[in-house]
């Protein structure tokens, strides 16, 4: 059984319970459990056809769960099991699932639950493995959010900004549990990139590619992080560079920038470049100056200044970290980096050192470690 | 039976090979956290591993200040005399299995690619029933 199709029938049987009449909440908890039931069955008796298959037993699923929600209420609504029918959907039922799913009324964690569910096609306990909590606190999650989106008009325009934010988050998280959430990430943003021909989703599809493109290169031996500096340009994966660019030309030839046509600008240059001498900086200054324009965000500002070091030299890129936040995450890391690349080793190791101790992932924490000893080791005599 | 194996910042006795982790060279700060990375493999494989977590050494006290008040918070304080690191969590036969494992993620090499015969604290866990004792 091929469980990535299984998982993208998912938003359509949803669509049809609640065409049917069922509610959001009941419905997306039918296709669950049709699911899991699927997970189970199919690979010892594949259906002749998964959808049918799917409908009819979630369908059931919702009947029996609305009809002991019924008795639970009261004996005079037991003979009107099934609900009555709700508004019919617009043409687009999976786009208003994303809207639903992603909803600004949610909190980040639940939204990106309940889209990995919903959309996702993806299990409970596959969302908690990958999220490292516990089955019943991610399926609580979930619930919670569901009834927090209940009582939403379903007819309003959705919010296409808060669900590309989930999509990225996703993306983010990698490859977690036994899910590869990047490439899950990937596919939903193809989704919503095809169903809303918005510049703006095929900017974040075009930026995930070419993250994605460099995904074997970024990691060396025993899990190491290895930076865009180090990587071995020739296992990033031409394909899907080829594809991420011809996406971002289409998305920037209709002139409507956003953020992440502008992120995957900078990625496509990166992209572009055999070596980091190579590379095109000052373009890539450019693109933060519209990327800090756009966004405003302390973070683009500390890599623009990572960027400003590499075009105009590390003098320039610590003068550009004056109007830095010294509390950012990875501040001491970057000012490192370029005293490092002024010459001034004894003041990078420290600041290595001070920056592992601010990393906030392992990896990272790691790799700076590995960066303070190996200058530690240029400046022993 | 559970056991929480604590590292430690600060508070555990000095360690036999006590050089801070960025005095090492960059081969010895790889090959210790290839050992860490082989020893929960090694315990997954075994069926003792439950949990393996890291901590930023930055803490914040806090405490509860009455009813409709914001919460106090204290500190990060420089002078803390213990701060935990990280730890493991291993689920074993015997107090024995447990000294053993310990002792193992203790000899992880450090500098000069010798172990650190680095203090660890092991905890057990009070089990949730009490059948045992009815």
């Amino acid at each position: 059984m091929n469980e990535s199709l299984l998982r993208e029938l998912v938003p359509a049987v949803i669509g049809v319970l609640v065409r049917r009449g069922a509610d959001f909440a009941s419905a997306e908890d039918a296709v669950q459990e049709a699911l899991i039931r699927a997970l189970e069955a199919w690979p010892d008796d594949p259906p002749r056809y998964p959808k049918a298959w799917l409908v009819k037993v979630a369908w059931r699923k919702f009947l029996d769960s609305a009809r002991s929600d019924a008795s639970r209420r009261g004996r005079e609504l037991t003979a009107d099991a099934e609900p009555p029918a709700g508004p019919a959907p617009a043409t687009d039922d999976t786009l208003r699932l994303y809207f639903l799913c992603a909803h600004p009324a949610l909190p980040q964690s639940a939204a990106v639950a309940l889209t990995l569910r919903a959309v996702g096609g993806l299990t409970t306990r596959q969302i908690a493995a990958a999220y490292l909590v516990p089955e019943a606190t991610m399926a609580q999650r979930i619930s919670r959010a569901k009834r927090r989106i209940a009582d939403l008009p379903l007819d309003q325009p959705g919010d296409l900004g808060t669900v590309l934010r989930v999509l990225y988050l996703v993306f983010n998280e990698g490859y977690s549990g036994n899910v590869d959430l990047a490439a899950e990430a990937i596919r939903l943003a193809r989704q919503v990139a095809a169903l809303t021909g918005e510049p703006e989703a095929a900017g974040l599809l075009a930026l995930m590619l070419l993250h994605h493109a460099r995904r074997a290169s970024r990691t060396g031996p025993g899990g190491r992080l290895v930076p865009l500096g180090e990587q071995d340009r020739s296992r990033w994966d031409t394909g899907l560079i080829t594809e991420g660019v011809a996406i971002l030309q289409a998305a920037l030839a209709r002139d409507r920038l956003g953020e992440y046509q502008a992120q995957a600008a900078i990625a496509a240059l990166h992209a572009d470049a055999r070596s980091t001498a190579e590379t095109d900086w000052v373009q890539i200054v450019e693109w933060y100056d519209e990327l800090l324009r756009l966004t405003g965000s302390p973070v683009v500002r500390l890599n623009r200044a990572v960027a400003v070091g590499e075009a105009d030299g590390p003098g320039a890129g610590l003068a550009a970290l004056a109007d830095v936040n010294p509390d950012l995450p990875r501040y001491a890391a970057v000012t490192a980096y370029l005293h490092e690349r002024a010459g001034d080793l004894p003041r990078a190791a420290g600041l290595y050192a001070e920056a592992s101790r601010a990393a906030t992932s392992v990896p990272e924490r790691d790799h700076l470690t590995r960066e303070a000893a190996r200058v530690r080791q240029l400046l022993r005599p | 039976m559970k056991y929480l194996l604590l590292k430690h910042y600060r508070g555990a006795p000095a360690s036999v090979n006590d050089a801070p982790m960025d005095q090492w060279t960059p081969e010895e700060v790889d090959a210790h956290i290839q050992y860490m990375r082989d020893f929960a493999a090694r315990l997954e494989g075994t069926g003792e591993f439950v949990d393996m977590q890291a901590l930023s050494p930055e803490g914040t006290f806090v405490r509860y200040d009455g009813e409709g008040r914001p919460p106090v918070t204290d500190g990060p304080f420089a002078e803390t005399k213990d701060l935990i690191a990280g730890w493991v969590i291993i689920d074993v036969e015997s107090w024995e299995r447990a000294l053993e494992l310990s002792a193992e993620l203790s000899a992880a090499p450090g500098a000069g690619g010798k172990p650190i015969h680095e203090w660890l604290e092991i905890r057990p866990f009070l089990t949730e029933s009490s059948t045992a004792t009815e």
